[in-house]
């Protein structure tokens, strides 16, 4: 992207974005493309919030927080053009489930190795599990005219609200019956419920099952898992259901080409500047106050932080109804993982006896039963972090070797459970880091057995870390839960979904809205496509 | 029945999903692994490996052989230096093109020649009067195709700055492994990359050194399936496919001019006479009857098409060369695609096309067949300069 500067270059614009995160950038680029005025503020040096590359290692780059790409909208990708501004996603092809004492489940590109892979665990699951595939991409693609819109608004009665109900409910009706109750049962159930209802083996079953808990401080057995379940499910890359791709150079270089792309369309950004307030008179947002006490005036702002962040840190006391803080209060952020992040000399040897290397080149969940991960979970629940945690890994230099020097590797590790809120109080957390980031490499050790021997170094992120480093409500990776009562129309809360704000000219555009968390661009596009349609900028 | 290239001993190890082709006689690899898909992304992430022994190989030598490459190239051969290679192809006299292929300048009196299809007639029938040899030299090379942003990084763990320091379509004569190889920084991929000719007795220990160094660098074996992918990205044209050689077809409409397939860049009209220079000549001055295009699918016109069948849009697996028609919106025929692929990279389904010159200009909107649940449709594309991916990195 164009270097950034540190200072906007007008007194006043048509909107102003606050928070340079995916969302932020692509907001403010279809601003941009329609010929706004927009400034993006980013309180630290580099844009992208969450979806971040950095050198923390010299020679290393980390995708520091979020580390695979799926749910990014192909049709912002097109809108954009985001592989012109540098946008570009390798293939993730295996998943690969450690097991002690054992080679494992691999599932691969190939169906048929699947097959054979599964089988050895259950002839039963594998013969049923290109079934449960097609349902599920049914399903997503259900899902998919609900992520891809507006979220529909069941207490209005305004004429294109029904119609917007009434096309649901048929796309719904179409269902045949079968999947009308899968999709409620999708809905209700939790994870390994719904998930036993087709199969019976570990560790196919909790390495599934893992999906419906990642970002949620919830356990795999507790109803409404089964829909994050999904939520990782219905991403698609070039028109593929439930493929996931890294981004190259890291997660990061999806924010800087969105960036690229709004600067393309004359969107200013300016780095290193934080905001301290919204500045709003007499129920109408006019600008923002810089932290050093600027101010910058804007027809409209949108806010691309938190609901957390947004309404109880930068609007001043007094300017919104209790009813609504109140709310806001209640909406769970709840961080429930860590992140940690290692330099390594040469790639590990992982047990099991598999040869090469090309089932690593897609993520490794370490999960291996489902009492492990509702073990996790229980010590969570009484504030602590979980001593054997559940594992998302990816290895993204064996696809992508621009992130680590010649022969060496970068190993990313997604970490559940580390509560925000542990027994101690979330402040404790440094104290604890260290341990925490010990309890994940003692655990990695028991799959991977010479890690030790392979590190050069590394960083350990507790949620405390996230909200810390990127303003992310106790550290909650999709600015709130993927809960159900937390999504759609109720998303963020009830009668705000659609982007709009209780205080006239302020919007909001961050994962917080609906469609909710993920590196998606949807809220982002959402957001941005609305204020259009209503003049609103 | 296929023969095996020097390099089988290797590469049959590593294709394990058995997934060969028959090659100009050879044994080629399709892809090493069931799905092509990793290897192209090697090609244009880290490196792919790819034996490119297939191709026909001439030396030509003596006093006279860079006169009559002149005089069979579209080119002026006389003027490549020692050292340097150079992209042309060559035409019967009526200026229809029969091939195309490299040329390599290894001594003053030295050149090699590269082609799709034997060669060797052409080039004797036309060296009756020049003082030179002419030797295939097909099964005495081995070649292998070094391609991909980190290719220069192995290669030069291998050979060192002689090979780093090599510039676009310049050749260097070194050693790798103790043996003598002749290092041209070509390819077919449209990226950074490189080709190794290498005695056919020394090509196992060449190919152990290049994968050695390789594996820190994610060098992966590729084969023709993501090759074909990453030229129709770089919308470089295939004999065979996007046009055919003149002295193949039974029929004159099937024949073409490098003009007519965006190779006029390498014609060279004003010097000594060479094989089809009168008709080339004319032809410019005329204009071509057709051009060769890119043409960019309509992405949601391409989805409505399925989604008339509920069904989510579906990208071609790979690169396709069965030709489909091309139509203006009145829908009269002008033009084929010849062969086309998704390109993961650019988020775009790409075509390569012939049409008719009124047709031709870029941003010109024409209409494409598409099948779609056995239902024959039509789909709008945009035409575009066939070159879709040039990064920086091929030249710099």
């Amino acid at each position: 992207m164009n270097p950034t500067a540190s200072k906007p270059t007008k007194s006043s614009y048509d909107a102003i974005v606050i928070g340079g995160g995916h969302n932020g950038l692509v907001c403010a680029a279809y601003l941009g493309r329609a010929g706004k005025k927009v400034l993006v503020v980013e309180k630290r040096p580099v844009v992208g919030g969450a979806a971040v590359s950095e050198e923390v290692v010299p020679g290393f780059t980390f995708s520091v927080f979020s580390y695979v790409v799926s749910l990014f909208r192909p049709h912002i990708i097109r809108e954009l053009d985001l592989p012109r501004h540098g946008m570009q996603i390798l293939p993730m092809e295996t998943t690969y489930n450690p097991v002690p004492d054992d080679r494992g489940l691999v599932r691969w590109g190939d169906a048929a190795r699947t097959r054979r892979e599964i089988e050895r665990f259950s002839p039963n699951d594998a013969s049923i599990y290109p079934e449960f595939g097609l349902a599920m991409s049914r399903l997503s693609r259900f899902t998919k005219n609900i992520i891809d819109t507006t979220a529909p608004e069941p207490a209005s009665l305004h004429p294109k609200e029904l119609i917007k109900l009434l096309k649901l409910a048929k796309q719904f009706k179409d269902f045949d019956g079968d999947m009308r109750y899968l999709n409620l049962k999708l809905m209700t159930m939790s994870a390994v419920d719904f998930l036993e209802e087709w199969f019976e083996s570990e560790p196919l079953l909790p390495a599934m099952a893992g999906s419906g808990i990642i970002g949620t401080f919830m356990g795999v057995r507790s109803p409404g898992t089964a829909y994050v379940l999904l939520h990782h499910y219905m991403g698609e890359i070039d028109g593929a259901y439930r493929a996931w791709g890294f981004a190259k150079g890291g997660t990061g270089q999806i924010s800087l080409a969105c960036a690229r792309a709004a600067q393309s369309f004359g969107v200013e950004i300016v780095t290193d500047v934080g905001v301290s307030s919204i500045d709003i008179a007499n129920g109408r947002a006019r600008g923002i106050v810089l932290d050093n006490g600027d101010q910058v005036s804007a027809k409209t702002v949108i806010s691309s932080l938190d609901p957390n962040r947004t309404f109880l840190k930068l609007i001043p006391e007094g300017q919104l109804d209790s009813d609504f803080t109140a709310s806001i209060r209640r909406y769970k952020n709840r961080g429930s993982s860590g992140k940690v992040n290692l330099a390594l000399d040469r790639l590990p040897t992982f047990a099991g006896g598999r040869e090469g290397d090309h089932h690593l080149r897609g993520d490794v969940t370490y999960a291996p039963t489902i009492d492990y991960i509702e073990k996790a979970y229980d010590e969570a629940k009484y504030g602590q972090f979980s001593r054997n945690p559940f594992l998302n890994i990816v290895i993204p230099s064996l696809n992508d070797p621009s992130v680590a020097p010649p022969g060496k590797h970068v190993l990313s590790a997604f970490v559940q459970y580390a509560p925000y809120n542990i027994r101690e109080g979330a402040e404790n957390w440094p104290q604890q880091r260290d341990a925490f980031g010990e309890a994940v490499i003692d655990t990695i050790e028991e799959f991977c057995p010479d890690i030790r021997d392979c590190l050069i170094d590394k960083q350990v992120i507790s949620p405390w870390d996230i909200e810390r480093m990127i303003g992310l409500t106790e550290g909650n990776i999709f600015q709130g839960e993927l809960s159900l009562e937390q999504l759609a129309f109720l998303r963020p809360v009830a009668g705000w979904s659609r982007y709009q704000t209780p205080i006239d000219q302020l919007w909001m555009c961050g994962s917080g809205t609906h469609p909710g968390g993920g590196v998606m661009g949807a809220p982002g596009e959402l957001s941005a496509k609305t204020m259009l349609s209503k003049k609103a900028v | 029945m296929p023969i095996e290239s020097p390099f089988h001993a290797r590469t049959s190890q590593l294709c394990t999903s058995m997934r060969w082709k028959d090659w100009a006689g050879y044994f080629a690899v399709c892809s090493y692994e069931p799905c092509h898909e990793q290897e192209y992304f090697a090609y244009r992430h880290a490196a792919g490996l790819m034996d490119a022994t297939p191709l026909f190989k001439y030396t030509v030598s003596g006093a006279d052989a860079g006169r009559l490459l002149s005089r069979v190239m579209t080119r002026d051969i006389t003027k490549l230096r020692v050292g340097r290679v150079t992209y042309c192809c060559w035409c019967d006299d009526a200026g229809k093109i029969m091939d195309d292929g490299t040329v390599s300048r290894l001594d003053d009196d030295v050149y090699r020649v590269t082609a799709a299809e034997p060669t060797l007639h052409w080039l004797r029938l036309n060296a009756r009067r020049y003082q030179v040899a002419i030797e295939d030299v097909t099964t005495k090379y081995g070649i292998l195709a070094l391609q991909g942003p980190l290719s220069r990084g192995i290669l030069g763990h291998v050979c060192g700055r002689a090979v780093t320091d090599l510039r676009f379509f310049r050749l260097t004569q070194t050693t790798i492994d103790r043996r003598p190889v002749t290092i041209t920084r070509t390819g077919y991929t449209g990226d950074l990359g490189y080709e190794v000719w290498c005695d056919s007795a020394d090509a196992l220990p060449v190919y152990d050194a290049i994968t050695e160094a390789g594996q820190n660098y994610r060098l992966m074996p590729a084969g023709l399936d993501a090759l074909d992918v990453a030229r129709v990205e770089a919308g470089f044209v295939m004999n065979g496919v996007d046009y055919h050689s003149s002295n193949h077809c039974l029929i004159e409409s099937r024949k073409s001019t490098p003009y007519e397939l965006g190779l006029g860049w390498t014609v060279q009209l004003d010097r000594d006479p060479f094989i089809g220079q009168s008709k080339l000549r004319e032809e410019k001055q005329r204009g071509s009857q057709w051009s060769f295009v890119g043409l960019d699918y309509d992405w949601v016109a391409f989805e409505r098409l399925f989604a008339r069948h509920d069904l989510p849009p579906q990208t071609p697996h790979g690169a396709w060369r069965d030709p489909l028609p091309v139509f203006d919106r009145t829908g009269r025929q002008v033009g084929q695609a010849t062969s086309g692929a998704w390109s993961p990279t650019l988020k775009k389904n790409l075509a390569l096309a012939s049409v008719k010159r009124s047709h031709a200009a870029e941003g010109r909107e024409l209409l494409i067949e598409a099948t779609v649940e056995f239902e024959r449709t039509r789909t709008p594309v945009t035409v575009s300069a066939p070159m879709f991916f040039d990064p920086e990195r091929k030249r710099g």
